[in-house]
């Protein structure tokens, strides 16, 4: 960090006044230090002891002000503004120190830093209460048993989730079998295909990933099951008209996913297909989809993860029931997303924790997914180092790149672009 | 200048330049099929996307025949008796707050999330940090709404208590006497920000690592210090990223569904009180009439303006990220 010293112009010479203006350079600076290298991102001991008193007097400021002259504001409240005390205060000290240059920059530093980690302790702190909260509820008996015959006045531990999980296997996989063909193959025309209608579609494609997903529900209720539940029980409320509403929000997203992966099939494995008289249709099917395999993987699990969680669809399809329904294709059945959504609505501790239960059972699935997808995906154009032994005999074997670049990993899961370079 | 960059980037991978390769074009039986193939699935997102808004269109046709106009200018919704009264006005109002809160927290956390991310966390943490980031986006809604309501309500009502006792000379801080404050258009706006963080994060960092080095080792050799490189250099670079990504990110907090019924009453309502409890969305108000369908016709009618809102939101969004997505790549 501290390298980029030797490339800060000396204060007073002509090009310090290119970017600081007129405030910056030598404001602060004692004369005997003038020709002194400036480091404004240098971070030195007395930097950290400053950092400190001024976290210290922000928070006795706000102890006075809060608990002293007027009444309280809750913990939250209280931590919030002394942060930014402290960044006011912060930024004042450094000023007064070192000019506005570097208090500007030490200003930012301070407000990413702490961005991040703001971000990260609702993520924390959600996996901690809902495991918190759900251990009470959980058993095995909850892997196990349906809620048939269990009253309200039973504890939260009576029956279990069952039919819900059962549920919720059925109609995300019956919505992965629709949408990881669609997907797949919307992805290969967008990358594949040498149509003008491409640009129109991606842009459709991420629009639709956006669309909320009470919509897609609403959709099929309005479609199939308003006017054809009359005539036939197939399109009633039940587990099959789930997963078209599921697969009407999954297919964008696999395919948005699986898009980057195969852009990030190296054009020469395509050309070298071509080149040997294959169709481009051969190549997709024996190359291009091949090679992204673990990318196409990826996107399936991660579809599967984000599904499994969405309630808001379910509502005007699946329905719910409280009883085991295996079979997808007639009457309402349930999922674990319907199963907490009903439980913590109910006045009685017992169904909360009932419902809390559900909630760590659909968080564990999910992590467990998500680390599935890491996995799957991870990228394996990092070769492991090789041996030793291995190095010393043959220092680079020839085909070791090739083979590196044979599987392309999978790219992040929200809006990733294409921003990694296709091994070459 | 963009334009130029734009254009370049098109020519360098348009069809003439790459049939050019190909010598003779001769397409076998298989890739006429194969092209027909995939613009059928290329096209099934028109056509799914042609019928939601027809068939919503058609199921809540009574709405717009009988109420026309008047259901966009009512409030309340008040299905019971023989002339319902009912309209979306209080439930868009709901809404576009809620997006216009949770961006207001959403958009400088992501953006400097992003940045973290992509400027100032080493290499190894980079990788992690996004998971952690992606992980957030994986979180389901659900479980979102149970922490908000249980949990994060109970935090932030004496924050809101002492901001309407001390400072309520401030319209938004206003509440009425004796009102309850943990539901409100303020907390929903909190929780769903934290489920828009991870769009804006993501699409930001994925712009800002376009940028290129030459540029930002250009900045620091002139003596930039790393937030003049990251001003001059990564932020400009980033524009259409940032942008398109805060759009993106109010497309979804418009259409939060679940998480917004656990932390509002679902009654719609026009009010400046940000602090106070009351209000609705619409995903929200439709998802709380689930199972008591009694007017459905409204409901469609309601979910076809939200369909029509979140779509033109991330079509401009869409279009955004995708022209500046264009440009990039190209090494000037």
């Amino acid at each position: 960090m501290t390298d980029r010293g030797p490339f800060a112009p000396a204060a007073g010479s002509p090009s310090a006044s290119v970017r600081s203006g007129p405030s910056g350079s030598s404001r602060t600076r004692p004369p005997s230090n003038a020709r002194a290298r400036r480091r404004p991102t240098s971070f030195e001991a007395i930097d950290g002891w400053l950092a400190a008193a001024s976290a210290v007097s922000a928070i006795a400021l706000c102890w006075l002000v809060f608990s002293l002259f007027t009444d309280g504001i809750g913990w939250l409240g209280f931590w919030l503004v002394a942060y930014f005390a402290f960044v006011t205060i912060y930024f004042i000290v450094t000023y007064e120190r070192l000019g506005s240059l570097a208090a500007v920059d030490r200003l930012v530093t301070v407000a990413v830093w702490s961005a991040m980690i703001v971000v990260l302790i609702p993520l924390l702190w959600i996996v901690l209460y809902v495991i918190d909260k759900g251990v009470p509820g959980l058993s095995w008996g909850f892997f196990i048993h349906t809620q048939k015959g269990v009253t309200p006045e039973m504890s939260g531990r009576a029956g279990g989730a069952w039919h819900a999980i059962v549920g919720t296997v059925e109609q995300v996989g019956v919505a992965l079998l629709i949408s990881l063909p669609l997907g797949t193959m919307t992805a290969v025309f967008l990358s594949e295909s040498r149509s003008r209608l491409r640009r129109v579609v991606r842009i459709f494609v991420d629009a639709m990933s956006g669309m909320p997903s009470i919509v897609s529900g609403l959709f099929i209720y309005a479609t199939l099951i308003i006017p054809l539940a009359k005539d036939s029980k197939f399109f009633g409320f039940d587990g099959f008209m789930a997963s078209l509403a599921l697969s009407v929000t999954m297919m964008p997203t696999i395919c948005r996913t699986v898009e980057v992966v195969l852009r990030l099939v190296p054009h020469g494995l395509r050309e070298a297909g071509l080149a040997l008289g294959s169709s481009r249709a051969r190549v997709v099917w024996s190359v291009v989809l091949p090679t992204a395999s673990a990318g196409v993987a990826t996107a399936a699990v991660l579809g599967i993860a984000r599904e499994a969680g969405e309630t808001a669809p379910l509502l005007f399809t699946a329905f719910g029931y409280n009883y085991l329904n295996a079979n997808p294709f007639s009457t309402p059945q349930e999922s674990l997303p319907l199963f907490i959504w009903r439980f913590v609505r109910e006045p009685l501790a017992s169904s909360i924790e009932r419902g809390f239960a559900g909630a760590l059972v659909l968080l564990l699935l999910i992590l467990v997914l998500f680390a599935v997808a890491r996995f799957v995906g991870r990228d394996r154009t990092k070769s492991r180092p090789r041996p030793l032994i291995l190095r010393l005999i043959r220092p680079e074997p020839s085909g070791s790149r090739l083979l590196a670049a044979r599987t392309v990993g999978a790219p992040s899961e929200v809006g990733d672009l294409d921003d990694r370079e296709a091994p070459s | 200048m963009d334009d130029l960059v734009t254009l370049r980037a098109a020519g360098s991978r348009s069809p003439a330049t790459r049939s050019k390769r190909a010598i003779v074009e001769h397409r076998p039986r298989v890739d006429v099929i194969f092209d027909r193939v995939s613009l059928g699935a290329g096209l099934t997102v028109l056509v799914l996307l042609t019928l939601v808004g027809v068939f919503l269109l058609y199921q809540g046709r009574h709405t717009w025949t009988v109420l026309g106009t008047s259901f966009l200018t009512t409030e309340v919704w008040r299905s019971g008796g023989v002339h319902p009264h009912i309209g979306v006005l209080g439930l868009l109002f709901g809404t576009i707050v809620v997006g216009l809160i949770a961006e207001a927290f959403a958009v400088p956390l992501g953006i400097a999330v992003g940045l973290f991310i992509a400027e100032f966390a080493s290499k190894g943490a980079q990788r992690i940090l996004q998971g952690l980031v992606d992980l957030l986006a994986a979180v389901p809604s659900i479980l979102f709404g149970l922490w908000g309501f249980f949990f994060l309500s109970g935090t932030i009502v004496p924050l809101s208590r002492w901001l309407t006792t001390h400072l309520s000379w401030f319209p938004l801080f206003a509440t009425a006497t004796s009102s309850t404050l943990g539901t409100s258009f303020f907390i929903a706006g909190i929780v769903v920000s934290l489920m828009v963080i991870p769009i804006v994060a993501s699409i930001s960092r994925a712009v800002f690592a376009q940028t290129p080095p030459s540029e930002k080792e250009a900045a620091l050799a002139l003596g930039a210090t790393r937030w003049g490189m990251i001003r001059t250099v990564v932020l400009p670079y980033g524009r259409g990223g940032m942008i398109g990504g805060s759009m993106l990110g109010l497309g979804r907090a418009l259409g939060e569904t679940i998480a917004v019924t656990f932390l509002l009453p679902q009654v719609p309502l026009i009010s400046a009180h940000l602090l106070q409890s009351g209000g609705a969305t619409i995903a929200g108000f439709i998802a709380s009439r689930a199972g008591n369908v009694t007017t459905v016709p409204g409901l469609m009618a309601a979910g076809l303006i939200l369909f029509v809102l979140t779509l033109l939101t991330n079509l401009v969004a869409a279009s955004i990220v995708s022209r500046s997505r264009s440009g990039q790549g190209v090494e000037l």
